[in-house]
């Protein structure tokens, strides 16, 4: 699966929506890149992303969703310089819950932990107010088809 | 008496927002296990589709139908409803959901111990034989719990 808008979305701007993908904006994601720690994306609250109504707590599934798409945008962001971009295809993602979900905007970021030829292990973490308290933290194990 | 309970089932489906933006829909339900159904939507896509046509389906919006049906079937198990948090959950995607086609989501629960419930389950587009995707998934009672 080829991620060429993606690419092309965080190589023009270092934030903004990410508007390239319709599951993306249906979270309402939006991106933020800096040199140091790589791209950060935020799923700001709104009630479609309720999965407990009492007391309003967020769906498991939209962090997940957000914290794939974190995984995901990174990786895309760190193969920018190779001269081929390989395709993506997610093989695995599992999802610890840390905290529930509060009704508040969330961030996510991952980190590459390593990169092979054929295969990329991606951790990821999700926090709400405090990063030093992340509400749930993942890993993925992404293939590369060149 | 399953029947009977389909429209019950669905409109509490529609009691929460997330399951209701997805359309996530009631199709059975056991002892111990649940079948839901996630319909093909162009809102869910996260890959499109390079002709035009219909895109595939976002992993994460599989990841939301299993841990919604995996709820589900605890809840099935439990015998009475109480809150449930998951403890983590892991999907492997064996491959891609066919554009434009439902993906059904099933979970059992292989064991239940008072706070822990160890389920299994797996999404497919219409061959159950052919799954897109298989879950392990560990939930958790919140009764009592501050969350």
């Amino acid at each position: 699966m080829s991620f060429e808008d993606l690419a092309t979305l965080l190589a023009e701007s270092e934030e903004g929506p990410l508007t390239c993908l319709p599951y993306a904006q249906l979270l309402g994601l939006h991106y933020v890149i800096a040199d140091a720690t790589g791209v950060t994306v935020t799923m700001p609250f709104q009630k479609t992303l309720i999965g407990a109504p009492k007391p309003p707590r967020l769906h498991g599934g939209t962090v997940a969703g957000l914290m794939e798409i974190a995984s995901i945008a990174q990786l895309v962001h760190e193969l920018r310089q190779e001269t081929t971009r390989p395709g993506i295809k997610p093989i695995n993602v599992t999802v610890d819950y840390l905290r529930a979900g509060q009704p508040e905007a969330t961030h996510a970021r991952a980190r590459i932990v390593r990169q092979g030829r054929r295969i990329a292990h991606i951790n990821v973490e999700a926090w709400q107010s405090d990063p030093a308290q992340p509400i749930a933290g993942g890993r993925m194990n992404a293939l590369l088809t060149r | 008496m399953k029947r009977l309970m389909k429209p019950v089932i669905d409109q509490f489906l529609k009691l929460i927002p997330h399951m209701r933006e997805l359309n996530i829909r009631y199709s059975a339900v056991g002892r111990d296990w649940a079948e839901l159904i996630l319909p093909y939507d162009e809102r869910l896509v996260a890959y499109p589709a390079e002709d035009g046509g219909p895109g595939i389906i976002a992993s994460g919006a599989v990841f939301t139908l299993m841990d919604s049906v995996a709820g589900f079937a605890v809840q099935a198990a439990r015998r009475v409803p109480s809150g449930l948090a998951t403890v983590d959950l892991r999907l492997d995607y064996l491959r891609p959901a066919r554009p434009g086609e439902p993906i059904t989501g099933y979970a059992k629960v292989h064991k239940l111990t008072r706070s822990i419930a160890f389920v299994r389950g797996y999404a497919h587009d219409g061959d159950r034989e052919d799954p897109i995707a298989m879950m392990a998934g560990c939930f958790m009672g919140t009764s009592g719990a501050k969350s």
